[in-house]
């Protein structure tokens, strides 16, 4: 079995209206895909579908056996009237050593915001707490959806620094719902545009030049994508434009 | 004081405060207050209910209860009113039936002490109703309460990580639930959402934790319980008022101690 997750014919209906239709995607080691596509193009019920919290109408979903999952939901906004640290949350249902807290705090940089309460966090905090969560229950895939929707710029490409860095040290695999297109074409290998159905899939540049690509995202945002990939190295040019 | 009457009050009192307090953080963290309220003013249906069949209005109300929370879930996930509109639907319709039910019946029944808890009125059978539902209630908090507040902090996490949702929802309700039936002789049917947030509200201002947030307030919803009960004694007043008279007096003070430390 080459892949570690693989959904097949996938569809889903509701309302008389295909959220999804014969959709297919496959998730190998070290892969590192992600998902665009129009809002209510069916990106969160995919992933819905693949961790198995929504029940596809038809297709089927093959995960390699004992498959361990972290997920990354999408508008974490934690309830302030209830009290609970950081340190408390991340232990939260997950058996962890003391030293296997310390060492994942470090590597995602939160060691300072450990006794903090949670709902205190600022956004940019949020994400590295739940990364830092996930990667407790050491992952061979990585699932998040739209990670870094509501936060500034630079804490965008902090999150996305720290992300591309766990997946290089740890070697595990990433699918990933996200608009951000810096993020896309710079570190992502493989680009999947859904809208209800694949639209087209493959390398970003690839991807850019797919007329249905063009036909639902228009020319603009497809020039858009191919002067990301080939000047994501001159970071000064961008910022002057 | 050591009369009969008096050790039941305090026994029954204490037990409920106890429940009412871990499950009143919950009622909290997850904005359930109206439903606390809507399930409350059911109950008075299910004491009808209980007087027409003969059997304990305790037993009535709970039936009562747990009919009307597994029928909110099942409106709530048709997704076509808001939760809000339903339980309203739901809370008056089963109030104004059960009135209708109360003054056909051919015997006189003292309303007052539904409404507004009368603690001299606490029986023996009352009692081991509120141990037993009290035992039942701290159980199900002890062996879920991860499950419960991981699905409380974030129910995509929670639903992500193989808990489920409508169940998990479903037992907070039906421990709701016994809590309503076995308290609604000591604070009344009107008065049981106050002892289930405002000890819980006080304790979020002293807590850093969920479970310590949880011990402290059964602990103030006690306080409250025992005082509320000897100044009822003593003043004549009714029992459940006086216990939330306490309870927001705690309250007051908690929040102006606070503010006056964040402060310095």
């Amino acid at each position: 079995m080459s892949y570690l997750i693989q959904a097949k014919d996938l569809c889903v209906n509701r309302h008389k209206k295909n959220i999804l239709e014969n959709v297919f995607v496959e998730v190998k080691k070290k892969d590192f895909i992600t998902i665009i596509g129009p809002n209510g193009a069916g990106k969160s019920v995919l992933l819905e579908c693949l961790m198995g919290s929504f029940q596809p109408d038809s297709g089927e979903i093959k995960k390699r056996e004992n498959l361990s999952v972290g997920y990354i939901p999408q508008n974490f906004n934690p309830e302030s009237s209830m009290p609970i640290s950081v340190k408390r949350f991340l232990t939260l249902k997950r058996k962890s050593t003391p030293k296997e807290l310390i060492d994942i705090s470090k590597e995602t940089n939160i060691s300072e915001i450990l006794e903090k309460n949670l709902s205190n966090l600022s956004g940019g905090e949020l994400q590295k707490v739940l990364l830092a969560r996930s990667l407790l229950n050491e992952p061979e895939l990585l699932i998040l959806d739209e990670p870094a929707q509501n936060l500034d710029i630079k804490n965008q490409l902090n999150f996305y620094n720290l992300l591309t860095r766990i997946y290089q040290k740890r070697e595990l695999s990433i699918l990933m719902v996200s608009h951000d297109l810096h993020m896309v074409m710079s570190s992502t290998r493989q680009v999947i545009c859904l809208y209800h159905h694949v639209c087209c899939s493959g390398e970003p540049q690839t991807v850019a030049k797919d007329p249905e690509f063009i036909s639902l995202f228009g020319n603009d945002m497809a020039k858009m994508m191919s002067v990301y990939q080939h000047t994501h190295n001159h970071s000064h040019q961008e910022d002057s434009q | 004081m050591t009369e009969a009457f008096m050790i039941r009050a305090i026994i029954a009192g204490v037990g409920v405060a106890i429940i009412a307090g871990a499950i009143g953080c919950f009622v909290v963290w997850r904005k359930m207050a109206y439903f606390g309220d809507s399930l409350a003013h059911s109950a008075l249906l299910g004491v009808a209910l209980g007087l027409v069949m003969g059997i304990s209005t305790n037993l009535g109300t709970i039936i009562i209860c747990s009919i009307f929370a597994v029928t909110l879930i099942w409106l709530q996930q048709k997704k076509i009113l808001a939760t809000d509109t339903l339980l309203g639907i739901l809370a008056h319709s089963a109030l104004s039936v059960g009135m209708v039910t109360l003054s056909l019946l051919e015997r006189s029944v003292d309303l007052h002490s539904y409404l507004f808890g009368d603690i001299l009125a606490v029986t023996p059978t009352e009692i081991y109703y509120i141990l037993f539902g009290g035992l039942i209630v701290l159980i199900f908090l002890y062996f879920n309460w991860s499950s419960f507040v991981l699905m409380t902090i974030d129910e995509k996490l929670a639903k992500a990580e193989g808990i489920n949702i409508v169940l998990n929802q479903l037992q907070i309700m039906l421990l709701m639930t016994i809590v309503v039936a076995v308290s609604f002789k000591i604070v009344g049917l009107l008065l049981i959402t106050s002892l289930l947030i405002i000890p819980a509200a006080t304790a979020r201002q002293l807590a850093h934790s969920p479970e310590i947030m949880a011990v402290v307030s059964s602990l103030l919803a006690v306080f409250s319980v025992i005082i509320g009960i000897y100044s009822s004694l003593h003043l004549d007043t009714p029992s459940g008022p006086s216990i939330v008279v306490v309870s927001t007096l705690i309250f007051i003070m908690m929040s102006i101690f606070s503010l006056l430390i964040k402060r310095h």
